[in-house]
């Protein structure tokens, strides 16, 4: 395995490409001959049946799963070198009856000096520059474990783009999430690509969402059985045939 | 020590006469805060269990330790629960066994083996008694400047490795896409946790060992409302339980240990009771 400089030509100022990537989990193949290209700015959806790969292909593009193949990254100065990447794990459950806040959470994450000696004054102003970001600034001394499922999903975001990344990676980030608090989602990451010009690849069962905010849909199951965009993918055969469905989703 | 028997002295307090309750008052105010400390995490790591099967390693190396002929088998106890935790932390992470489950294994394993080694050639089980009850009345000062070491160590520990352990309990998947290695992470805190449960074995017995692990920090999670409560209240309710249980033993006349355990247990009551009103 390899992450690095690609050889490859690419118009856009940043990218990641991943080239004839394979997983294999003892003798299973859990992923084969994946090749993807992400520009900055884009907003990829992975999409697939249960068991089709879509959450191992994020961790080996986190580097929190071997695998064969070439996953590069180019950016302006930051040739050669691993991509930045802000990461939002799949259905993050905490337990409602720990005495961890945001501000805590935060803490742990972003801070040498340790969280229970309190929040400094200069860490509480970094805190809600984050939660700021995800319009989240009266989550601050909430509890983790009381959130909604939109809440804690912004509040994840919130922690994933700090540091600013090159790369955000979304799994699963709308399931336990309301129709609102998926709207509201979604608009903010739409915001948030815009305005810090950064990739975010996505896996989600929620088609309905694709045709507004995805640029690229890429269908796996094992291997990329349909690549392309939201209307093409999900008009196509494949996706007919993976989902055993009639018509076409919009 | 002169300077705390002198303290000691000074004040009007007729067990505190006894140069065996001074030593046990001082051990006390050492070993809380440990407690404490230690058992916010355990709680949050949802580690009790752990705790427990680290107290039966610690009687087994104590066994080991004295067949050999070991003069101070404390040190061998230790050694043999750090084994014992970064065994369970190896065969945790390649079994498909849930955790309870192998702390099930590793622990009954380890007091048969502890038992078994005790009893070997027909010996006499009596001299261990103290390791199952615990005495800190026995406490030399030799053993509290021992325990200070140790407090030192464990909060230089918790300064620098807290958040990381934290963050490892409540969402692992979570610390590792933060760059955080879970399994050096939680591999240096069970060793931790091992060091301290093998040090206090011989004070506060192995029976009731683990309700000292886990109650100040069980107790604390009812009222706390934040990480900087949890941990204060936590050190607090020890050492409050530490010197009301050890005063309760003394005029009564009962176990030390198992005084400071019924303590923390009727604290852990009312913080049940209240954290339900406030509900």
């Amino acid at each position: 395995m390899n992450i690095g400089s690609h050889g490859g030509s690419c118009a856009h100022s940043c990218c990641l490409r991943v080239q004839n990537l394979s997983v294999k989990i003892g003798n299973d193949t859990i992923l084969e001959d994946i090749n993807l290209h992400a520009h900055c700015g884009e907003m990829i959806a992975l999409i697939g049946p249960n068991g089709a790969g879509k959450s191992t292909l994020l961790k080996a593009i986190l580097g929190q799963q071997d695998y064969n193949g070439i996953i590069s990254f180019c950016a302006p100065g930051q040739r050669n070198r691993r991509p930045k990447i802000g990461y939002v794990p799949q259905s993050p459950t905490f337990d409602p009856g720990d005495p961890v806040t945001v501000s805590d959470l935060f803490t742990c994450c972003m801070s040498k000096r340790p969280a229970f000696l309190g929040l400094s004054k200069a860490m509480r102003k970094k805190v809600l520059e984050c939660l700021d970001r995800v319009h989240g600034e009266d989550l601050l001394d909430k509890r983790v474990g009381a959130l909604s499922g939109g809440e804690l999903q912004r509040v994840l975001l919130a922690l994933a783009l700090e540091p600013l990344p090159n790369i955000l990676i979304l799994d699963e980030p709308l399931s336990g999430v309301d129709v609102e608090g998926m709207e509201v989602l979604m608009d903010m990451l739409d915001e948030i690509r815009q305005v810090y010009d950064l990739s975010i690849i996505m896996t989600t069962h929620n088609f309905s969402v694709l045709n507004t905010y995805a640029d690229q849909v890429i269908l796996i199951n094992k291997s990329i059985v349909c690549q392309g965009t939201p209307k093409q993918v999900l008009s196509s055969g494949e996706f007919n045939r993976v989902f055993h469905r009639k018509g076409e989703i919009v | 020590m002169s300077l705390w028997y002198q303290l000691c002295d000074m004040l009007p307090i007729e067990m505190l006469h006894w140069d065996f309750m001074k030593n046990a008052l001082l051990a006390v105010l050492l070993i809380s805060p440990l407690f404490g400390i230690s058992s916010t995490m355990i709680v949050t790591g949802k580690m009790s269990f752990f705790s427990d099967a680290l107290g039966h390693s610690a009687f087994t190396g104590i066994a080991i330790g004295a067949i050999c002929g070991i003069s101070s088998p404390t040190w061998v106890a230790v050694i043999f629960a750090v084994v014992f935790a970064l065994l369970f932390s190896y065969v945790r992470s390649r079994s498909n066994h849930t955790a309870d489950t192998l702390i099930g294994v590793f622990s009954s394993t380890a007091i048969a083996l502890g038992i078994f080694i005790a009893t070997l050639g027909g010996s006499s089980f009596t001299k261990y008694n103290k390791y199952l009850i615990g005495d800190i009345l026995s406490v030399t000062g030799a053993e509290i400047g021992m325990l200070a070491i140790v407090l030192i160590v464990v909060i230089i520990f918790w300064l620098i490795l807290s958040n990381k352990i934290m963050l490892t309990s409540i969402h692992p998947q979570l610390a590792s896409s933060r760059g955080i290695s879970v399994r050096v992470t939680q591999t240096l805190f069970t060793t931790a946790i091992a060091i301290v449960v093998t040090l206090a074995v011989s004070w506060v017995g192995l029976l009731i060992l683990n309700s000292l692990l886990v109650l100040p920090g069980a107790t604390s999670r009812n009222v706390a409302k934040n990480l900087k409560q949890y941990s204060l209240f936590s050190v607090l309710i020890a050492l409050i339980s530490g010197i009301v249980g050890l005063c309760l033993s003394y005029y009564i006349g009962a176990s030390s240990g198992a005084a400071i355990s019924l303590v923390l247990a009727l604290l852990f009551l009312i913080s049940f009771l209240f954290r339900k009103v406030r509900m």
